[in-house]
């Protein structure tokens, strides 16, 4: 099991990515920040980086404006 | 400046804040309306080196939220900041970068800075940032905003964080709103609020 921002639950696959948990949330916005247990994961990797499970996954949405 | 006319500018402050700030080194990405307040907020907390970057020149339509007045018009950024923090404390050490900050030239323009502030506008810069940051030094925090447009919903302002990133801001609320100056200085000077607890964690 994966919690994501400390409040949604998504099942564990074995194999799975930081692409499959955002496919899985309907994340389909492009300006955002994911970390992995604390670790940032750049963007171009998002369809490779493993998501191992029990993982705390927090997704921040970037707005415009400063 | 004498010491005690540095003990008088921080009579006010926090017991053991100005003494610990004082060694502290923070960057600051961008010196628009996060990151002028977030510098003039640290200098009067007492930080000791600020670490400026910024490539742009004052123009009028900034001074709806920005640190900066009508003398400034037309001078850059870093410049125009530099007078106004030295103008609260004169023995503030601070390293300025007239420089267009790209994933290139960030890690060297702060690799002495403990801390980053990320106070960009575009929110594409700001994620190359954060990822650039972390890659670079993931020991060092990095707290940014996301969020920050329109005026009032004060309460669903907050800090978000994950490992050594902070977020402040509610994410979402995007510059076509417009930008107001009560809530981009709510904002920055949650960024200041987390920068300076994480430096006395730090101690």
């Amino acid at each position: 099991m994966l919690t994501i921002n400390d409040r949604d639950r998504v099942d564990w696959k074995p194999g799975m990515t930081v692409r499959d948990v955002l496919d899985a949330m309907g994340y389909s916005y492009p300006l955002i920040t994911v970390s992995v247990n604390g670790q940032v994961v750049d963007r171009e990797e998002y369809d490779h980086f493993p998501v191992p499970d029990g993982a705390q996954i927090s997704v921040f949405h970037l707005a415009h404006g400063g | 400046m004498t010491d005690a006319s540095d003990a008088q500018l921080f009579a006010r402050n926090v017991p053991g804040l100005t003494q610990r700030l004082q060694r502290a080194v923070v960057g600051i990405a961008g010196l628009g309306g996060l990151g002028s307040n977030v510098a003039v907020a640290l200098t009067r907390a007492g930080v000791g080196t600020l670490i400026l970057a910024d490539d742009d020149h004052v123009a009028l339509p900034d001074l709806n939220r920005q640190y900066y007045f009508q003398t400034d018009v037309g001078r850059h950024k870093v410049e125009a900041l530099s007078a106004h923090l030295r103008a609260i404390n004169p023995d503030l050490r601070i390293v300025s970068h007239l420089v267009r900050l790209t994933p290139e030239t960030i890690t060297g323009s702060f690799a002495a800075a403990e801390l980053l502030i990320e106070a960009f506008d575009q929110a594409e810069s700001k994620q190359w940032l954060i990822e650039t940051w972390c890659r670079s030094y993931p020991r060092r925090p990095i707290v940014c905003a996301s969020g920050l447009a329109g005026y009032g919903k004060t309460d669903q302002l907050r800090v978000r964080s994950a490992g050594r990133l902070y977020l402040c801001g509610d994410e979402e609320s995007d510059q076509h709103l417009g930008l107001c100056s009560a809530r981009v200085a709510i904002v920055a000077n949650m960024q200041a609020n987390v920068a300076i607890e994480l430096l006395m964690e730090a101690t």
